[in-house]
């Protein structure tokens, strides 16, 4: 499989949030005046205006050792993401999925679609409706990337927790990586790293992150997705035959 | 830093104490996990489980303020296990030396004690002296008058169960950490310690950092690739500031400031410059004369000859034994001691410990200039929370001044890498670089002293030497190379001319005669024939060890590790071979050093076949003897760190002796000087820091809204068992007071902080940043330091603001 793929690491990640902010600096997305909730995670989830959001849970082993976890949450830009059937059963091309990087980037045309389907066709709870009501999400710095620069999060990582890169090579340093982390953390795995192009290494249950750290149950990439599938060319003629 | 950061790479063992470096400075961790990644171990210590604790292999509690009881349990657990490094000790430290006769230790004080001044007489601490005029020594080790074995006993009394019921830290939890940290004590092998202001604001927070520096030396970890001393800086240039003689008691490039005692430079050289009778010793300080001499020829140019001294007597001297530390500065304010202040670039109104004595000190002034990028809460103290402004006579007058981007110049990193910076964009609207303010300032000073022929003692600003615009504004590489340095006549040093206006290619050519000026000496080189050397940016690796040596540059003369004769055995083969800093090498009968800069180009002490080489110098050439101070006797409150409590501390006894707290500690007589020790109604040991989003008082940060955003209210943190002690949900607002102000602020109620076992009984801990304050934003909440002490360390006198006793209630609705 060509493309690229991003490698999170989040052994290595320090919850510094210079990717987040990164990523509101080239996207010019802006700030809420937020209010501290009780956690350092801030802003609570990701927004309109937030593409990349580093979540913040503290978890408890059953050896009562503290494990404060990172996970700096993003679109996972699916090898067949299904917010492309979502969208596009409305509208057509509003979405790009880049077939030399494999990104996934939404156009203005998402006005035109179904916000809460899209984002329930999301097993990571990831799409967002900005206040113009476009769908909004991480491209992968798609402009960025297409002049050979790395997405933005990734250039000011300072610690290696950020990786970018063809997918090949991206694979191989995620397994590489896995197996040094396995032997001092024998839970870590690569989280549905066969399904999308952002691959996070996790040492400890996926639900100790985020409850979207994997794909979920109840959206997952599965029957639902399949469904949708079937029912697309469907769905759209009867949307073409409907007045106005 | 004695090393720097890219440095910590090649560590073996990482300790961050003192720090929350993953928060504070998050680029370090791109070097921390390099060396984690190499499987070299990373222990956090620190009151709170943070960001850095996540990272670490180990993490240890620590009740705050007892980091010397931890370490002296360290330094036990070496000695008992052997796991120190002798041959080092015996030839590179003063632990062979023999202690006087008059030093005692007893009951937790030192010899010379005069309780009535709060004083040591640090005399009584000398060594014993042979009839050669050198210390005597036992090179055993065994001598029971040797620092080493007096070291031994002092700290025989810090066993893991007196440190743990001090500390609150399980004894497992310190036997993991010594055993880890102590396993660098093999010569091949070099620890780092990474420190900051959580070991320094504190009243002993100097024998904080000597405690470690001890534990550095018996490991021999100083000099190493990988090891030394390491303090990281609070802010991107506060290493360069100190160079330059930021702080009261030094003059640019760490020359003391003249006391009123010292009339002529005669009498100041005498006094400051130290001799030495060991043929070893290369005793760098002997130099001093010709730094001072060149300091003041680069102040005042040609009217500085060697006649009228070149012009000592216009330097202005303090009172002898008095201290204008930031603290004495803000207590002589409250005091009404004087009438005008220009405060540039700092915010006291949050800043500064006890912030309502600075604030109600402020009211004092008749006028304040302020000079900042936003307006801050110190410019607005006249309409701050409970003030009324018809009440405050003092006139503020507010200069906007240009950010790090809109202006070129250097910064000085942690590292002592002088880095040059260029000018992205223009200020905006009337903010000027604050080189041009001073400019306009001292012109507009020099212009009245000169209409006024009544005008008090005229001389040094009318004479002062400045000559650093051009273009009519404020040049950088003027003053830059002012730094450095010139030839200010034509000379000829050993076969090779220089000629007037030249730039000193190196301290080693500064003279005492007046035929050199350099603003500060540890910054010549900087600026050479060669150009401007802090702008260097090539990125050649030779060692392997990221020394980067062509990128930018670094005091002195571009060593990038200090004390690195140190990091090789006697005869300059390196302790560990496999990452050499420097090297003796000899080819064709010829030796020389390969790698870093030498301290100092000497051949090693013994030649090959092991006699000794008497054209050799000792590694530590700042030192008179020529080697590192285990036994410390320039310290104001003892030659060994001993464990005392904060002045506000929850304990009504010190298990190890009498002495409660720092007997020589900094303390102030106001009536907003209150300290509470055991106080039922300040229950609560409170400490303040500093997160990553959010630099210093938040002056800049505040304006960033992507930053606000991430963090925007100030917060306390707390235990779940506290919380639920009080009644307080997380997210509930919170009321936190101390005997010197109150505050209301967000609860984080979590795991990540613990209560302690201390004595026996529970002592619970809580934390606030001091990035707040009310310009903005709305509910952004107040300076944390309203809550801290204005106490502070006899050496330094920074403020104990890491260590003060609370209570904490939750706020009713």
């Amino acid at each position: 499989m060509a493309g690229k793929s991003f490698f999170i690491d989040t052994t290595r990640c320090t919850a510094c949030r210079g990717c987040q902010i990164a990523c509101k600096n080239w996207n010019q997305n802006g700030a809420s005046m937020t209010k501290n909730t009780g956690s350092h995670q801030n802003p609570p989830d990701l927004d309109a205006q937030t593409y990349k959001l580093v979540r913040f849970s503290e978890s408890v082993d059953k050896n009562g050792k503290l494990a404060w976890y990172f996970f700096a949450d993003q679109c996972r830009h699916c090898i067949e993401p299904p917010c492309k059937d979502a969208i596009e059963a409305y509208v057509e091309g509003a979405v790009i999925h880049d077939e030399k990087t494999g990104a996934v980037v939404y156009t203005d045309k998402t006005r035109e679609a179904n916000f809460d389907e899209v984002k329930d066709s999301c097993p990571y709870n990831i799409p967002r409706l900005s206040e113009d009501g476009r769908i909004v999400k991480c491209t992968m710095c798609f402009d960025r990337v297409s002049a050979g620069l790395l997405p933005a999060c990734v250039k000011v990582c300072p610690t290696g927790a950020m990786n970018f890169g063809d997918r090949e090579e991206i694979m191989a340093m995620a397994n590489k990586r896995l197996e040094v982390v396995k032997a001092k953390f024998p839970n870590a795995q690569l989280l549905d790293a066969d399904e999308i192009r952002t691959i996070y290494l996790v040492v400890d249950d996926p639900k100790a992150y985020h409850d979207f750290a994997i794909a979920s149950a109840a959206s997952g990439i599965g029957r639902k997705l399949a469904m949708r599938r079937m029912t697309k060319p469907a769905s759209r003629a009867l949307r073409a035959m409907l007045p106005g | 830093m004695t090393n720097h950061w890219i440095d910590i790479a090649n560590s073996d063992c990482i300790l961050i104490m003192g720090s929350n470096a993953a928060e504070n400075h998050p680029i370090s961790f791109r070097w921390v996990t390099k060396a984690q990644l190499a499987g070299t171990p990373v222990i956090h210590v620190d009151p709170r489980f943070t960001r850095t604790s996540a990272k670490a292999d180990i993490y240890a509690p620590i009740r705050s303020g007892t980091d010397i009881a931890f370490l002296g349990g360290m330094i036990k657990y070496i000695i008992d296990n052997n796991k120190y490094f002798k041959e080092y000790i015996a030839n590179y430290t003063n632990g062979a030396f023999i202690v006087g006769d008059k030093f005692s230790f007893k009951d937790g004080l030192f010899s010379g004690y005069d309780a009535e001044k709060r004083k040591y007489d640090q005399s009584t601490w000398a060594f014993k002296m042979e009839a050669n005029g050198m210390p005597a020594v036992d090179k055993t080790l065994e001598d029971p008058r040797c620092v080493f074995q007096l070291l031994k006993t002092h700290y025989a009394r810090y066993d893991l169960d007196t440190v743990s019921s001090i500390t609150g830290t399980p004894k497992d939890d310190l036997l993991k950490v010594y055993e880890t940290y102590a396993a660098t004590g093999v010569p091949d092998k070099a620890g780092t310690i990474m420190y900051a202001m959580g070991w320094t604001q504190h009243t002993v927070g100097v024998q904080n950092i000597r405690c470690m520096a001890i534990i550095q030396l018996l490991l021999g970890n100083m000099g190493a690739a990988g090891g030394g001393v390491n303090a990281l800086r609070g802010e991107s240039n506060v290493q360069g500031s100190t160079d330059h003689g930021l702080l009261f008691h030094i003059l640019p490039g760490y020359l003391p400031t003249p006391a009123a005692s010292l009339q002529t430079l005669a009498e100041y050289n005498k006094k400051y410059t130290p001799t030495s009778n060991d043929p070893l010793s290369a005793n760098w300080w002997q130099n001093r004369p010709k730094y001072v001499a060149s300091l003041l020829k680069s102040m005042y140019g040609d009217a500085a000859t060697p006649e009228n001294e070149f012009c000592y007597s216009w330097l202005p001297k303090v009172e002898d034994g008095k201290t204008y530390s930031w603290l004495d500065l803000f207590d002589s304010m409250y005091q009404k001691q004087f009438s005008g202040f220009l405060c540039w670039g700092q915010n006291p109104a949050c800043s500064g410990a006890n912030a309502d004595k600075n604030r109600d000190a402020m009211a004092n002034l008749d006028w304040m200039v302020v000079v900042n990028l936003f307006e801050n809460e110190t410019a607005s103290f006249w309409k701050g929370p409970g003030v009324d402004p018809k009440q405050i006579k003092t006139e503020v007058f507010f200069l906007p001044c240009a950010a790090y981007m809109e202006k070129e110049g250097s910064i000085t990193n942690s590292g002592r890498w002088g880095q040059w910076r260029y000018k992205a964009q223009e200020p905006p609207g009337e903010a000027l670089p604050d080189g041009d303010i001073i400019i306009e300032l001292f012109n507009e000073i020099r212009a009245l002293y000169k209409e006024d022929k009544e005008a008090t003692f005229p001389d040094p600003v009318l004479n002062l030497k400045w000559d650093y615009i051009s273009n009519g504004k404020f040049d950088a590489h003027s003053v830059a190379k002012a730094i450095n340095g010139y030839f200010t006549k034509d000379v000829t040093i050993q076969d090779k001319q220089y000629k007037k206006g030249d730039l000193v290619p190196s301290f080693a050519l500064l003279q005492d005669d007046g035929s050199t000026s350099s603003g500060n000496w540890l910054y010549c080189q900087s600026y050479t024939a060669d150009g401007n050397n802090m702008a260097r940016r090539e990125k050649d690796d030779p060692t392997g060890l990221g020394l980067y040596s062509k990128w930018s540059w670094c005091w002195p003369v571009n060593r990038r590790i200090i004390y690195n004769r140190a990091s090789v055995d006697l005869k300059g083969n390196p302790w560990n071979p496999k990452k050499p800093v420097i090297q003796w090498v000899v080819e064709d009968g010829k030796g020389k050093w390969t790698g870093d800069v030498p301290d100092g180009g000497w051949p090693p002490l013994q030649n090959a076949d092991g006699t000794a080489n008497d054209k050799s110098k000792l590694p530590f050439i700042m030192k008179p003897a020529g080697v590192a101070s285990i036994f410390g006797n320039g310290a104001k409150d003892g030659p060994f760190p001993e464990h005392y409590e904060p002045l506000e501390c929850p304990v009504e006894k010190n298990p190890l002796s009498a002495q409660l707290t720092n007997p020589v500690a900094a303390v102030y007589g106001t009536a907003r000087d209150i300290i509470k020790t055991c106080d039922p109604r300040f229950p609560f040991v409170g400490t303040t820091y500093r997160v990553t989003e959010h630099w210093q008082t938040g002056v800049l940060t505040r304006w960033l809204p992507w930053l606000l955003e991430a963090e925007p209210q100030l917060f306390v943190e707390m235990s779940e068992q506290l919380a639920r002690m009080k009644g307080i949900n997380n997210g509930d607002m919170a009321i936190v007071e101390s005997p010197r102000g109150k505050l209301e602020a967000v609860a984080i109620v979590t795991k990540r902080l613990q209560p302690f076992t201390v004595l026996g009984q529970e002592v619970h801990l809580v934390g606030l940043p001091w990035h707040y304050g009310w310009t903005w934003p709305p509910d952004g909440g107040d300076s944390a330091n309203l809550l801290t002490p204005a106490v502070g360390d006899p050496n330094t006198r920074i403020p104990e603001t890491k260590a003060f006793m609370v209570n904490v209630s939750k706020k009713e609705v």
